[in-house]
């Protein structure tokens, strides 16, 4: 097979200039510009799946390589390529977009900026997960930030200033350590090439602090307890689609740079510090699992519960080693890789789905409080029970997406102890306590206003994109098997450059 | 004789922009016209006829004339084109600035010109006596442009203290230089170099000089604690004056740090690297907290300068070649960045004498889309976030201070550059995230409006390409 298309970046280039189009179109041509959007990211979506087809399962290498000199005099260079980590974050990166720009389609207030806010913000996301140059990860890993921030502080709710320029100064802190890091590893190495850094032997001391600046960039985008508090301000702020692609896609990029960056670069030093990681992500699953039920607002609920999610991801990248000098069985560390890996996709359609929910009522209602919503049911019944499948994906139900993730990382971490899966399954019934509490309190009971006596129920096009979403975590519960396909081999190859001292080597 | 035919061909530009100058202060008495208009435009071909010349004279290596004083290098080539490109934007900014405000001065673009040329003999210094030949032209022209506007008491209080505390750091300086001189018998400033060698660094009156010079040199590139005199000539020069204030002399004063402490000092490298590193923290902090409660723009932007140039010195500090390659960098992006944002104030400074409020950006994206984004652009390239030219500035300086053994030093620049980009996120938030109060757009000579667009988009283009300046600068400093 093989096509000759430069297929990774038309992925990153095609919403892009996209997205300058539609900016150069302007608002007066709104519907031509919609319409346009929606091309530019189905198109960009199908992209994606010829580059899943394209794709080999059998290796770990990078696919799809694509390269050209970039800056000759430091060795930078336009490096793209994908494995099995890059692969399901690049596919769920396109399709959600597709989902946002279908949902933004209402949008009144500057629609062509809107649109193309978003078509760049996916191109450039498709960067993050392409790069195999240190440098170039980091051009798109900070680009990324600007039609963020206006995307939050243009559409966004009452607080959005503060809400927007906290999250770029929290986002921009973190990322700036990483960059002293990676300048500091190309001191060692000669070298942005990612794949050498993984190469390079580092003493403990200098891996240690590489972790740490690596650290303090991924916990924050993650975000991990105690560094979490721009996600709560910004979700709430941002208008539905910003909070979806952040939820979905930004948060990922945390977990992406663990796996690429932390754990293959400082392997000793992910060792070393793994009791830390796992302490954090226990305090984010159990506490922030509680502080999302006292939560009044919807938004902020799920904001608290993406955290809370998220922590599970850490918990399973970095229960692997532990695991395995605890018992000397090597499966539990990929079974928490792939249990991550797993949750992270499973929550960008989740969490994602469930933002689009709170949209659907606030475009109606004009509200995100609990109290002011009650016997939803009674009015909107197809949303209801979409919104229901959703609620029960967020609580870890079987036969759902949300599910598989966090059986694996349960089960991984079981190995190790039995009271850090006991911590660990907190969230499956702190979960399922404040979504389905939410749940009931929204959807149940007696209609408790003239509010929500008078909704109309989902119209053909929001039914669409809960529609796909419900099928999306449907099949991936009952059949995951597709995303272990791919990513197997290239977890396999990281947990094996983990367990491998880099130490003076 | 023969020499001296030999050597004056290296010294064409400057000669050529002499004589252009004078006459062109002669001409200007007899343009018809208030408006001066024809002054720009000629002190403009001046400009250009001269970056042909250095251009076509740029050489391959290191030649020194007129008995060591005078030097051309591939450096000194680069440096003069990025000047003269800078001055001839400035003068086009300018001319439309006076236009606007009906105030006509022919004496602007003349005094223009000597600064230049104040510049470029700065920067191809060989000697004490040339650096500081250069240094006082450049200084006595700016102190004049910053007086020009007569009537107005904050412009003339602006250029007092300007002129009075230019005066003390031009005293020092040249207390450092006879320290310098005393000791070694030498002004010629490789000769320099290998007395104060044999002399060893640790010589108490040679001491004593360099920290006259560095004190000096920090005076007039503006690093904290000698930065007194920047936000007040900043905010009380008219605006069109702060912008050539801002832009071309920061590329001067890299050069006379290179010239004084690279060229002429480096035995003592130990001694004048610790000096800098103080400096230029304190510069990176004081700029970046201070400009965080201005609320006139062209004083944030000069406590923004001040904490670029802190950013700038630590590229010089690393002490190798790909260091300095770095600095010089981020001083051509820098006058690039601060043209291009005066740029803008003056935009939006019409009719009313000065207009440069902080507010007075509020709602622009909904006034003029396109000129607030030209803003976007030039405020995220401040602050350093990709795909502009001003990451590339602050990576290529943190790389260069890494490989030097400074990591501590990456971490501090970085953090405080987080602390800088709250101000310019401010800026952009008034465009983007207010409604405007007013909704008239801003008017401009179409001219300017190209302009200015030209100026943030390439700021762009060398954000997503910049190999070739980063080689050229690497080939210029080439040691």
């Amino acid at each position: 097979m093989g096509t000759s298309l430069p297929l990774l970046s038309l992925l990153v280039w095609v919403p892009v200039l996209g997205g300058v189009t539609l900016l150069w179109l302007g608002d007066a041509r709104a519907p031509a510009v919609r319409r346009l959007a929606l091309a530019v990211s189905i198109v960009t979506f199908a992209l994606s799946l010829v580059a899943y087809r394209e794709f080999q399962l059998d290796t770990y290498e990078m696919q799809l390589q694509e390269f050209s000199v970039w800056i000759p005099a430091f060795n930078i260079n336009y490096h793209l390529g994908i494995d099995g980590i890059a692969l399901p974050l690049i596919l769920l990166t396109t399709f959600m977009t597709v989902l946002v720009v279908i949902a933004g389609w209402d949008v009144e207030q500057r629609p062509s900026q809107y649109l193309a806010a978003f078509l760049i913000l996916e191109g450039l996301m498709n960067g993050v997960f392409a790069s195999v140059d240190a440098i170039l990860f980091y051009f798109f890993w900070e680009a990324m930030l600007i039609p963020m921030f206006l995307i939050i502080g243009v559409w966004g709710g009452p607080r959005r200033v503060y809400a927007t320029i906290k999250f770029f100064l929290y986002t921009f802190l973190g990322s700036v350590f990483m960059l002293v890091a990676l300048l500091y590893l190309y001191g060692q190495a000669g070298s942005f090439n990612i794949l050498d850094l993984h190469r390079l032997p580092l003493p403990l001391l200098a891996q240690e602090l590489i972790f740490v600046a690596f650290l303090l960039a991924f916990s924050v985008k993650v975000p991990m307890w105690p560094v979490h508090t721009w996600l709560p301000d910004a979700h709430v702020e941002a208008p539905t689609g910003g909070s979806v692609i952040l939820a979905a896609i930004l948060l990922k990029m945390g977990g992406y740079g663990f796996l690429r960056f932390s754990l293959p670069i400082a392997p000793d030093a992910s060792v070393a510090l793994a009791n830390l990681m796992i302490v954090l992500s226990l305090i984010a699953i159990a506490y922030i699992g509680f502080v999302a039920l006292v939560q009044l607002d919807m938004k902020k609920l799920i904001a608290y519960s993406s955290i809370s999610h998220m922590g599970f991801v850490t918990l399973g990248f970095f229960i692997g080693v532990p695991a395995l000098l605890a018992t000397g069985r090597p499966d539990a560390g990929v079974m928490g890789l792939e249990g991550g890996m797993m949750q992270m996709i499973s929550h960008g359609f989740i969490s994602g789905a469930l933002f689009l929910c709170v949209g659907v009522m606030y475009d109606r209602v004009h509200s995100r409080e609990i109290a002011d919503y009650g016997g939803v049911a009674n009015t909107m019944p197809k949303f209801a029970a979409l919104m229901m499948l959703f609620a029960m994906a967020n609580s870890g139900l079987p036969g759902t997406s949300g599910f598989v993730g966090e059986f694996l990382v349960i089960l991984a971490s079981f190995q190790l102890s039995p009271w850090i899966a006991f911590g660990a399954a907190t969230i499956l019934i702190l979960g399922a306590a404040y979504t389905l509490w939410m749940y009931k309190r929204v959807v149940f009971g007696d209609v408790a206003n003239d509010a929500v006596a008078a909704l109309q129920d989902v119209n053909a096009r929001e039914f669409v994109f809960l529609a796909l979403l419900a099928v999306a975590v449907l099949a991936f519960g009952l059949w995951p098997a597709p995303i272990f396909d791919v990513m197997h081999p290239t977890m396999e190859h990281l947990f094996e450059q983990v367990t491998i001292s880099k130490v003076g080597g | 004789m023969n020499a001296l035919l030999i050597e004056l061909p290296l010294a064409w530009p400057e000669l050529a922009l002499l004589l252009l100058g004078s006459v062109l202060l002669v001409v200007d008495t007899m343009v018809p016209g208030e408006s001066r208009r024809a002054t720009c435009l000629l002190a403009q071909v001046a400009l250009v006829i001269v970056t042909v010349l250095v251009v076509a004279g740029a050489p391959a290596e290191t030649n020194l004339a007129f008995s060591g004083h005078f030097v051309s290098d591939p450096m000194a080539a680069a440096l003069k084109v990025a000047i003269l490109l800078v001055s001839v934007m400035a003068f086009s900014y300018a001319a439309d600035y006076f236009d606007e405000h009906g105030f006509f001065r022919g004496e602007f673009y003349i005094l223009g010109l000597f600064a230049v040329l104040g510049m470029m003999v700065l920067i191809s210094a060989h000697s004490l006596l040339t650096v500081y030949l250069g240094l006082e032209l450049l200084s006595l022209s700016l102190y004049s442009m910053v007086a020009l506007h007569r009537d107005s008491p904050s412009a003339s209080e602006a250029a007092m203290k300007y002129f009075v505390l230019g005066a003390l750091a031009s005293g020092m300086l040249l207390y450092g230089m006879s320290m310098l001189y005393g000791m070694t018998g030498t002004l010629e400033l490789s000769a320099l170099s290998r007395a104060v060698a044999d002399l060893g660094g640790n010589n108490i009156v040679l001491v004593f000089g360099l920290v006259f010079i560095v004190v000096g040199t920090a005076f007039k590139l503006g690093l904290v604690p000698f930065h007194m005199w920047v936000p007040d000539v900043y905010e009380g020069s008219p605006t069109a004056v702060t912008l050539f204030v801002s832009s071309a002399p920061k590329i001067a004063a890299f050069a006379m740090a290179m010239r004084l402490l690279v060229d002429g000092l480096w035995p003592m490298f130990p001694a004048w690297e610790g000096m800098l590193i103080v400096l230029s923290v304190l510069s990176m902090a004081a700029g970046n907290v201070i400009a965080i409660s201005q609320s006139n723009i062209k004083r944030m932007l000069a406590y923004s300068t001040i904490a670029h140039v802190g950013f700038l010195v630590l590229g010089i500090l690393s002490g190798t070649a790909t260091g300095y390659a770095g600095a010089m960098f981020y001083a051509i992006v820098y006058a690039f960045m601060s043209l291009g944002s005066f740029g803008m104030v003056m935009l939006l400074s019409r009719r009313q004498w000065e207009h440069d409020r902080l507010d007075d950006f509020q709602g622009l994206a909904r006034r003029s889309p396109w000129f607030a984004l030209m803003m976007l652009i030039l405020m995220f390239s401040m602050a350093g976030v990709p795909p502009f030219a001003g990451f590339w500035a602050k990576w290529f300086v943190i790389k260069e201070v890494i490989a030097a053994g400074h990591a501590w030093l990456a971490a501090v620049a970085v953090v405080f550059s987080v602390v800088g980009a709250y101000y310019y996120l401010r800026i952009i938030k008034l465009m983007y995230f207010d409604e405007p109060v007013a909704m008239a757009a801003p008017r401009a000579a179409p001219g300017v409006r190209i302009l200015l667009s030209a100026n943030a988009l390439a700021l762009f283009v060398v954000g997503v390409l910049p190999g070739a300046l980063m080689a050229l600068c690497i080939r210029a400093v080439g040691m």
